[in-house]
């Protein structure tokens, strides 16, 4: 049985008279990782910062165990927070920026020591101890912000963007780091970022936001196998948006024309209507190339091949002008298997692994989040 | 192009340091008559420090640097702290200001603050002196202050707070001890400005307190004497100490 830890509920926020947030609620479970997923200027920071007492909303309440905490300052929260840039005391040794906390409680000096060499312990740096933040490499004061952060022993750590101004392979050791101090500890996590790729490896749940409104809320997989609208799927993961029309409705099936395909496929949650215009939405690893002469798919043309190790990525122009991204392993039957630009191809999928969204007056991504989108996937 | 690169910076630095050394060398003379060498003496340091008046205007001048420098440097601190940390109507105007003060001629600076000494019948004198001289420290603190707070990071003080402190423990344990090196960096030129003030001083002082700077430069004009060597070597080495002084504390800081 998870309890609620945190609630936010009708929370609103204004800046200049610009929404930030927008009437959102959530609830967050004792102990569980939870990852506020979405383009910069969607509220997920300030979202943080009202829970870490930074902010407070205009209307709206936090609760924290069922005490109404909306109004109470970021010192008498039982809450921690490790900050994007680390915000590391540059006159303070990495001893006394781990006691700070302590020191605030007025724990006694044995404890103190005790606790603050436990918490440099569990990030391996019980040995950097009388260094200054300065003379720490990048991946190493974060691990001085996380411990100064978890020695107090908050109910739940706050992270905003922690790991951002990591390079990509340190960022991914320390994302196997930061799972393994959530198991160990037990602390609710809320984990803040742009990246998608972070959000899904890491979290338990997703809240992805957009201008102040949660889109959708789920476990990494529901995000990204079933996005609940357009930005979702365009957000996380690359998806191919296949413009599909109702064609026939049988009992639990329909059928959709897709390229002058017709597809059976299963309904889906929301309401269709005879000729109807829909998203049919694959991921670049659902799409199957087939070879010129196949009778199944779509005829096209390779465009762009990109070689990415464990997988070729490719993109496929078909006769109408549109393009499919395609993601292919390698497999034992051909290692060498690749394509040459203006390769003829079919392009299918294997029935059931479409998602279908109904348009929603069909908004494009305004530049900065196909900036923010594109960034997520470096 | 070398040769003439070297001998023109040559030049410049002769023409920077060639009277200091004359100055120095000369206060070791033992002529009485300061343009011809007669041996190495310390005669006019013992002239100097038996001249009860220019010992008492040394003091005074110190301890007015000093009182100077302090004040101007807490109500300086707290201006630049208040410029940096809130948002308000007239900032950009209080801003402004800063610069006004600075720029504006000294002169300008003197006639005003003597009137306005006058309009509220203040005694010249110590207090009159301190005033002036905190005003014009003032707009190099908070400009000083100003500039290390733009490079501070604004989370710090969150995450202070973070950890538990009020925001008055974050002002003592992490705001002041970051800064610190600007404030340090303030102060010494408060100091320093205080010390060689002489426009403003002449207007605003009173016979009842003679300071350092008006006195060398009333004896100047009865003539050169070499006692004045001696006291400006003496201030030399002073300036010079308070130099690697606060160069020692930022070195140290920056660690």
């Amino acid at each position: 049985m998870t309890k609620t830890l945190l609630s936010l509920s009708g929370i609103s926020k204004q800046f200049d008279g610009k929404t930030v947030l927008d009437e959102l609620s959530l609830t967050i479970d004792d102990g569980e990782f939870i990852t506020l997923l979405g383009p910069s200027g969607c509220g997920k920071t300030t979202l943080l910062r009202m829970m870490a007492g930074f902010e407070h909303p205009d209307e709206g309440t936090v609760t924290l165990s069922g005490v109404d905490i909306t109004q109470t300052p970021p010192e008498h929260r039982p809450l921690n927070t490790v900050f994007q840039n680390y915000a590391l005391f540059p006159h303070m040794s990495v001893f006394d920026n781990v006691a700070y906390g302590l020191k605030m409680e007025k724990r006694p000096k044995a404890e103190i020591a005790e606790r603050v060499e436990e918490a440099l312990a569990m990030v391996q740096l019980e040995d950097f101890a009388r260094r200054k933040p300065h003379q720490l490499s990048g991946g190493q004061q974060q691990r001085v912000a996380i411990a100064r952060a978890v020695v107090k022993r908050p109910k739940m750590l706050l992270l905003d963007e922690p790991l951002s101004a990591l390079d990509y392979k340190l960022r991914r050791t320390m994302q196997v780091e930061l799972k393994r101090l959530q198991r160990e500890l037990g602390i609710t996590f809320v984990f803040v970022t742009h990246d998608q790729e972070e959000a899904l490896s890491m979290s338990d749940r997703i809240v992805v936001l957009k201008d102040g409104h949660i889109q959708q809320l789920g476990t990494p997989r529901e995000v990204y196998e079933r996005p609940a609208n357009v930005f979702t799927a365009r957000f996380v993961g690359q998806t191919n948006f296949f413009p599909g029309r109702v064609t026939n409705i049988e009992g639990e099936r329909i059928s959709v024309d897709v390229f002058g395909l017709n597809r059976d496929l299963n309904k889906p949650s929301f309401r269709v209507a005879m000729k109807q215009s829909l998203h049919v939405l694959l991921r670049p690893e659902d799409i199957r190339v087939l070879a010129p002469d196949d009778t199944e798919g779509v005829a096209g043309k390779i465009v762009e091949r990109n070689y990415k190790g464990s997988t070729l990525d490719s993109m496929i122009e078909l006769e109408d002008g549109s393009h499919v991204m395609a993601s292919e392993f390698f497999d034992e039957d051909d290692p060498t298997f690749d394509y040459s630009i203006g390769e003829r191809v079919r392009v299918s999928w294997v029935d059931g692994w479409e998602w279908l969204l109904a348009e929603e007056g069909d908004e494009p991504l305004t530049d900065e989040e196909e900036l923010a989108a594109d960034d997520a996937e470096h | 192009m070398r040769w003439l690169s070297r001998s023109y910076l040559t030049l410049v630095y002769l023409l920077l340091y060639v009277p200091i050394v004359v100055l120095v060398v000369f206060s070791f003379n033992d002529s009485r008559t300061g343009y011809s060498w007669g041996g190495l003496s310390l005669r006019w340091y013992d002239s100097l420090f038996n001249n009860h008046a220019m010992v008492q205007a040394m003091w005074n001048s110190l301890w007015l640097a000093l009182t100077a420098a302090t004040v101007s440097t807490i109500i300086g601190a707290l201006t630049a702290l208040a410029l940096h940390r809130y948002r308000f109507r007239g900032k950009r105007v209080l801003n402004g200001m800063l610069f006004v003060v600075m720029m504006s001629p000294e002169i300008v600076l003197a006639i005003s603050l003597l009137g306005l000494f006058l309009l509220l019948g203040l005694k010249l004198g110590y207090v009159s002196l301190l005033l002036a001289h905190v005003t014009f420290c003032l707009p190099f603190v908070v400009i000083t202050v100003m500039a290390r707070l733009s490079g501070f990071d604004e989370r710090l003080p969150e995450a202070a707070r973070d950890l538990g402190a009020s925001d008055f423990t974050m002002t003592r344990t992490v705001l002041i001890p970051v800064i610190m090196p600007a404030l340090m960096a303030g102060w010494l030129l408060g100091f320093t400005l205080s010390m060689d003030d002489v426009v403003v001083s002449t207007f605003v002082s009173g016979p009842s307190y003679e300071i350092l700077p008006l006195r060398i430069y009333s004896m100047v004009r009865v003539g050169l004497k070499p006692e004045v060597n001696a006291l400006g070597t003496l201030l030399l080495v002073f300036s010079l100490v308070m130099l690697m002084l606060s160069q020692w504390i930022l070195s140290r800081s920056k660690q």
